[in-house]
């Protein structure tokens, strides 16, 4: 076997343990890398920005746990910037193992910035089939929620008495680890009208691009390195610090520049090897 | 990080250790914690469809009064007929009456948001006297090019055959994106699991000494 030969059948457990040495490494001893802000993700942050105090938000988290890596930094850095600013949030979930998600991030930024439910926030909760649940809330959010999370009649909570509909908010930021941005894009953009803005896993990033080219959301956070520009952004803004161990996903970005440049090596190996066996042959 | 959190978050880091595991070859570690995953994901969805929709959406309103209720109430049941060879032309009904009502809700606004807004942002302003007016003819171009590649009843060949490969370099450019995309995104996942790691190993040593 030629030495090409051998570099095309490596056994991928090479490659992982390089992989994994790699991570650790970069893990232990990390580094400032540079960070470029995609004019995507700005438009979200500048968005948030120019909202006043008692304008209301809403943020659809349609994710579970096993991408919360990349999504949850988002949800945080969202939330803190419009509790710094006093813009009032309204919050569901339609994802089934995702209502979790959306208490821890409400329940602890609330209790940073001392909000409270119902007055300046309201956590609408989850229901199943996300089209329907999208096309009823585009009537009265009172028809897929007649109750919150926690119970409590909408009509009850101060923050809902003037809200019927998608009319009475600003935009929709929805983040989102599955097919729930298609059912926010077609039901809530498409039909309403409404202002929406996406957070994706990395994965999804590349299939909503076309989206963003179209006008029908005005904003895109891709995977954890949108989630790092988001918090860049917010960090130079004086939302979250750095100090208060608030940036989640910036603490990942060097790991992910070493192990890239890793995989363009094995790619760039992979296929001088493909190409000088082929020439031997 | 309190005793109690300690212990939870070294049982979060022993599956993950085992979950990774199976990058070696596959193992009762792993296969232990695979289950649990699935299981507890299991649960956990049940319980949520239950207090979130089977309760509030079902059997509330029936105890309110609303007896109109018990026909979706019925139509859902027949869908348990479909484990039944003998009964499972029962679930018919439902089924068509899911299909019916998410098609006929889904066809209309997939057309307008997916193909007609989609389309009407293909057809843009093209100059080259600045960046975007560029970007602009390159779209249409790559749309032509791509669309022509699936056009099967002439023989590629010619201008028509330089159009289809050029579209198939387009496409080729889209999967690269992906594929870099999905990349970034796997990593994504190791990375964070490792910070976890890294801090809570971090935290245990304090702890001990």
């Amino acid at each position: 076997m030629t030495f090409y030969e051998r570099m095309m059948n490596l056994d991928r457990r090479w490659v992982y343990l390089v992989i994994g040495v790699v991570v650790v490494v970069t893990a232990i001893w990390s580094f400032a890398v540079p960070l470029y802000v995609t004019p995507e993700a700005r438009s979200v942050y500048d968005f948030v920005e120019s909202l006043v105090p008692g304008e209301v938000l809403m943020i659809g988290v349609d994710y579970a746990p096993e991408v919360m890596a990349e999504l949850h930094p988002m949800s945080y850095a969202i939330t803190r910037q419009c509790f710094a600013k006093d813009v009032k949030l309204l919050l569901c979930c339609l994802h089934q193992n995702g209502p979790g998600m959306v208490e821890q991030v409400i329940a602890q930024v609330a209790e940073e910035y001392g909000k409270v439910n119902g007055v300046d926030y309201v956590y609408l909760g989850y229901k199943p089939y996300p089209g329907i649940t999208i096309l009823a809330m585009g009537q009265n959010f009172r028809i897929p929620f007649p109750e919150d999370y926690y119970g409590t009649p909408l009509d009850s909570l101060p923050m809902m008495r003037n809200m019927t509909n998608f009319d009475n908010v600003k935009a929709i930021i929805n983040i989102s680890g599955g097919s729930g941005t298609e059912y926010w894009i077609n039901y809530a953009n498409g039909r309403y009208n409404a202002k929406l803005a996406i957070g994706v896993t990395g994965v999804m990033t590349a299939d909503y691009y076309p989206f963003l080219q179209s006008g029908q959301i005005f904003g895109l956070i891709g995977g954890m390195k949108g989630a790092a520009e988001y918090e860049y952004l917010a960090e130079r803004g004086g939302y979250i610090s750095r100090e208060k161990g608030q940036l989640w996903a910036s603490k990942s970005m060097p790991i992910q520049t070493t192990t890239h440049i890793v995989i363009i090596l094995f790619i760039v190996i992979g296929n001088v090897g493909y190409f000088m066996s082929k020439r031997k042959k | 990080m309190g005793t109690a959190e300690l212990i939870w978050n070294g049982v979060a880091a022993l599956l993950v250790l085992c979950i990774y595991s199976f990058l070696y070859k596959d193992n009762p570690f792993y296969k232990f914690a695979e289950h649990l995953v699935v299981g507890v994901s299991a649960g956990y969805f049940a319980m949520i469809l239950y207090y979130n929709a089977f309760l509030p959406k079902l059997i509330h309103p029936i105890r309110d009064g609303k007896f109109w209720y018990i026909i979706p109430g019925i139509l859902g049941l027949l869908m348990w007929a479909r484990f039944s060879k003998k009964w499972q032309w029962l679930s018919r009904p439902t089924l068509g009456f899911v299909i019916g009502s998410g098609a006929g809700l889904a066809i209309p606004l997939y057309l307008q948001n997916y193909v007609i807004r989609q389309l009407s942002a293909t057809m843009l302003p093209v100059g080259f006297t600045s960046w975007p007016l560029i970007t602009n003819v390159m779209i249409i171009i790559m749309v032509f090019c791509s669309l022509t590649y699936f056009y099967f009843s002439k023989q590629h060949k010619g201008a028509f055959g330089v159009a289809a490969t050029f579209g198939i370099w387009t496409l080729m450019v889209g999967f690269g994106a992906g594929f870099g995309m999905t990349v970034m995104g796997r990593v994504a996942l190791l990375a964070e699991r490792v910070v976890f790691l890294r801090d809570y190993f971090a935290e245990l040593w304090g702890a001990l000494f």
